[in-house]
């Protein structure tokens, strides 16, 4: 592989500090982002050679994504670019014209998105879509028959069969969709593909398979990519060359491997450190660091009391579609038990039954030695309370955090004066009062919503997905809360993830869920080391795969 | 996972089923409807021979006369029975005022009122949808701006005033158009309907206005439009993938207004003289003309009701998730 200029030193702020290799594919320089307020992004250089894959990494609001709608010319009104792409067939200068971009998106630069499940339009078929950019594309009108088979051909590329075609999106499971949606970004043969967190939605076992697909597909067709993640162990093994970017600089360039080894910036060390894949392999620190793995002990003696609910046998169908077939679970009191599966596993819907959202079709579950009838009716909201996945929904936008926590405290029937302690609980400044939820970063509204949780001081609380829509440093901080909030309160955590690196941060004891059935179950630390079912095995090894071998 | 040609032939299935409970469920309600359309013979004010007598001299033959017709010594469910039989075979009694059988006085206004709702649909529909989705594509130009003008006017002028306005402007200084009448059949009659229906229209097209541009505004922030530009897609195919999509919620709202429209057309077909169902309903009511009333009431809520159910079939036509939740239960 040519080694391109970029070196392992910061860049310079100027974005003069790295020549341009004359072998590149694409050679950006001087790329600036203005925004209503300023420039959000500092100049910076970068260049691609044929077939290699360039990492941009950052957190939220690091202004990754930006330089990745820059590129592609779809930045959002009030943001304009400055600076120079340069592309084998083309030179394209910044700000650029629509006309300029009409001949390039597409054709020369794609943009993969996110979300697999939004990405595509929900009411037209997969074939049509794919079959809509060939169709941008091709300079002729193309027969019917054609058509179908540059389709046929786009999707044998991505490892899908011809009929998916004729698929809705939402007939399709999350790796199929963005296998379909890179079917579509693909199918006009651009020189430089943008991957904007192409798998973060993605479950574990399918975020590797579509990088993996992804490199495949650049190296066969010679094409550049510029993958942006704010997952550095996701990048391990697959980009030559990685950025790391905060606050819109670039902190540190360099090859993968010796910025992952011997990272030179503290930022990509916090980064490293912060990144539960990353770390956990490293003996346990982080566990012992974070009070879990001292909390764990407790817990072991505390569940000799007496398991404080106890699922049994649980059964749900929707319509003639089981999603689960007779599951059991147990949590001990003061016990964390973790719930690891994919999306459609039904780990969500089995902690809906246990928390009585959803109506079980058969089976019992006790809390505390007493059976509760399914619904939410049986139950009381001092026995359990649910923390959800998005806490930019499950907070109303339009009133204040204080209020929010003041009606939960009402429930409880606890006095508005409790606010204070309840905010300095979850380690939010007791000034956040009075500010809503749009004020508030991601994590800092998982805490509110945690906290909201509490306010009716619950034996059990379920966390459904809370840590996924969280960048992975602040992942680990609301992580850091919960362990702590179970030592001081004697909680015990119903703990729903599809992240098995998340699970072994802070379980005692974990369940895997199947299609709906319990395939393997034990102490957290057993499983994940010494899986036993093929299917373990295969996600444990799917997590180690993104982990340095240290 | 993908479907399966099996899989595609009992969602077919399913979906059959369910189009079956959708009209079950339109006929039930209808015959709830029909229990109340018949009591508004016994609940309007006055006692009912008189109200059914009219101005005729009460002669206690003509009384008699009456009580055979209406069946009133029958029982009441033997009464609303007698009554559901005849409507159904299309007998609704005779009208007092204009003294000819109900479904001939309605048959002969219904083509009018029919042809002035359909063309005012119409013409709010082929200049709304497209001005809102340019007006949301464009969002803060001049066309937006005048969309948004046009429609805060259409919305808040009244129907009549409108009329007014439309018939000093366009049939008195200008005579392009004729003052009142239906015409004479044919593009005669479009001709007369023309002025009525853009009145209608503008009420109409200022809610399909403000419901597009809504839906194509939100429509146009979804990551499938995005992704649509980044892979070149052309603006004019984006747009049309973002109204395939903002179609569910404009497909309700122009229902709903359509149902509106049902009502409102009293006004127009009032201002400008048009003999159609809106002024029968009028005439009718003032004149305690019980049978017509009942039959229009009756029809209205047919309408309603069907257009109602065509909504719920639009939704399953335009939109292949439902489609599934539908043929999962």
């Amino acid at each position: 592989m040519t080694e391109t200029s970029m070196t392992n030193v910061p860049a310079s702020g100027d974005g003069l500090g790295s020549g341009i290799d004359s072998t590149a594919q694409v050679a950006v320089t001087g790329l600036t982002i203005d925004g209503p307020a300023g420039v959000v992004v500092a100049p910076f250089d970068f260049s691609i050679a044929p077939g290699e894959t360039l990492a941009l990494i950052g957190e939220s609001g690091s202004g990754k994504t930006l330089s990745a709608k820059a590129i592609a010319g779809l930045l959002p009104a009030g943001f304009t670019a400055r600076g120079t792409i340069e592309l084998a067939s083309a030179t394209i200068e910044l700000p650029a014209t629509d006309a300029v971009w009409r001949a390039t998106r597409g054709r020369r630069i794609s943009l993969l998105l996110q979300d697999p499940f939004t990405s595509l339009s929900p009411v037209h078929r997969c074939g049509t879509q794919i079959g809509m950019t060939i169709d941008a594309a091709s300079a002729t009108r193309l027969s019917r028959e054609e058509r179908t088979a540059r389709i046929t051909q786009s999707l044998a590329e991505v490892n899908l069969p011809a009929d998916v075609a004729r698929a809705y999106p939402h007939e399709l499971s999350g790796g199929m969709r963005q296998r379909v949606a890179i079917a579509a970004a693909l199918a006009t043969d651009p020189e430089l593909l943008i991957a904007d967190e192409p798998t973060t939605a993605l479950d574990a076992s399918n975020q590797g398979e579509i990088l993996d697909l992804l490199r495949g597909l650049q190296e066969k067709r010679g094409m550049a990519a510029l993958l942006i993640s704010h997952d550095l162990g996701m990048v391990r093994g697959r980009a030559e060359h990685v950025l790391v970017m905060r606050h819109g600089e670039i902190v540190e360039r360099g090859v993968t491997s010796s910025v992952l080894n011997a990272p030179s910036h503290p930022y990509t060390r916090a980064l490293i450190e912060a990144d539960p894949s990353l770390t956990d392999r490293s003996a346990g620190v982080v566990r012992m660091a974070s009070g879990v793995g001292m909390t764990a002990a407790v817990a072991d003696a505390d569940s000799a009391i007496g398991d404080l609910v106890t699922a049994t046998d649980i059964t749900k169908s929707f319509g003639d579609k089981t999603v689960l077939h007779g599951v059991s679970v147990t949590v001990g009191r003061g016990e964390t038990v973790g719930i690891v599966g994919e999306s459609g596993s039904g780990k969500t819907t089995i902690a809906r039954c246990i928390a009585g959202l959803e109506h079980e079709t058969s089976g019992v579950i006790e809390f505390d030695g007493v059976a509760l009838a399914a619904g939410r009716a049986s139950r009381t909201p001092k026995q359990m309370q649910i923390v959800f996945q998005d806490p930019y929904s499950s907070l109303n936008p339009m009133i204040s955090v204080g209020r929010s926590l003041k009606l939960a405290l009402r429930v409880a029937g606890r006095p508005a004066s409790d606010l204070n302690g309840l905010l300095q609980l979850v380690e939010l400044p007791t000034d956040f009062a009075s500010k809503r939820p749009a004020e508030l970063s991601g994590g800092q509204r998982q805490r509110v919503a945690i906290a909201r949780a509490l306010a009716v001081q619950p034996e059990l609380l379920i966390c459904d997905e809370s840590v996924s829509a969280l960048d992975v440093s602040v992942q680990k901080q609301i992580l850091d809360l919960l362990a702590k909030l179970r030592v001081e309160l004697g909680l015990s955590i119903l703990f729903i993830s599809h992240d098995l690196a998340v699970v072994r941060q802070l379980a005692d004891r974990v369940y895997v869920l199947r299609y709906g059935e319990v395939v393997e179950s034990g102490q957290c630390h057993d499983v994940l080391n010494a899986p036993t079912h093929p299917y373990t095995q295969a996600l444990v090894a799917a997590s180690i795969h993104e982990a340095p071998t240290h | 996972m993908t479907t399966t040609p099996i899989a595609r032939a009992s969602q077919a299935r399913s979906l059959g089923r369910m189009l079956v409970v959708r009209v079950l469920g339109t006929i039930g309600i209808l015959l709830v409807l029909s229990i109340i359309v018949f009591s508004m013979l016994h609940l309007a004010p006055g006692d009912i021979v008189k109200n059914l007598l009219g101005n005729r001299a009460s002669s206690p033959e003509a009384i008699a006369a009456i009580r055979a017709q209406y069946n009133l010594d029958q029982p009441l469910y033997m009464q609303y029975l007698i009554w559901l039989g005849n409507t159904l075979t299309g007998d609704f009694g005779q009208s007092i005022r204009l003294q000819d059988s109900v479904s001939n006085v309605i048959g002969s206004r219904l083509g009018i009122t029919a042809a002035l709702s359909g063309l005012a649909f119409l013409l709010a529909v082929i200049v709304a949808v497209p001005l809102g989705v340019q007006s949301a594509v464009r969002s803060g130009s001049w066309i937006d701006r005048f969309a948004t003008g046009f429609g805060i006017v259409g919305l808040s002028a009244p129907t009549f005033a409108v009329g007014l306005l439309l018939l000093y402007t366009f049939a008195f200084y200008l005579p392009i158009f004729p003052v009142y009448g239906s015409g004479d059949g044919g593009l005669d009659t479009l001709w007369h309907l023309i002025l009525p229906a853009i009145t209608l229209a503008l009420g109409l097209g200022a809610i399909i206005l403000k419901l597009t541009r809504t839906a194509m505004l939100r429509e146009l922030e979804s990551d499938y439009v995005t992704f649509g530009r980044a892979r070149g897609l052309p603006d004019r195919q984006v747009h049309l993938i973002a109204l395939r999509n903002a179609a569910i919620p404009i497909v309700t709202g122009a229902s709903l207004v359509l149902t509106f429209l049902v009502g409102g057309t009293v006004l127009a077909e009032t201002t400008f003289a048009l003999p159609g169902l809106g002024t029968l309903l009028q005439g009718s009511v003032l004149f305690k003309d019980i049978a017509v009333v009942q039959a229009l009431t009756l029809l209205v809520a047919v309408t309603i009701a069907i257009i109602a159910l065509l909504a719920d079939l639009a939704y399953i036509f335009l939109d292949p998730r439902i489609r599934a939740k539908e043929s999962a239960q």
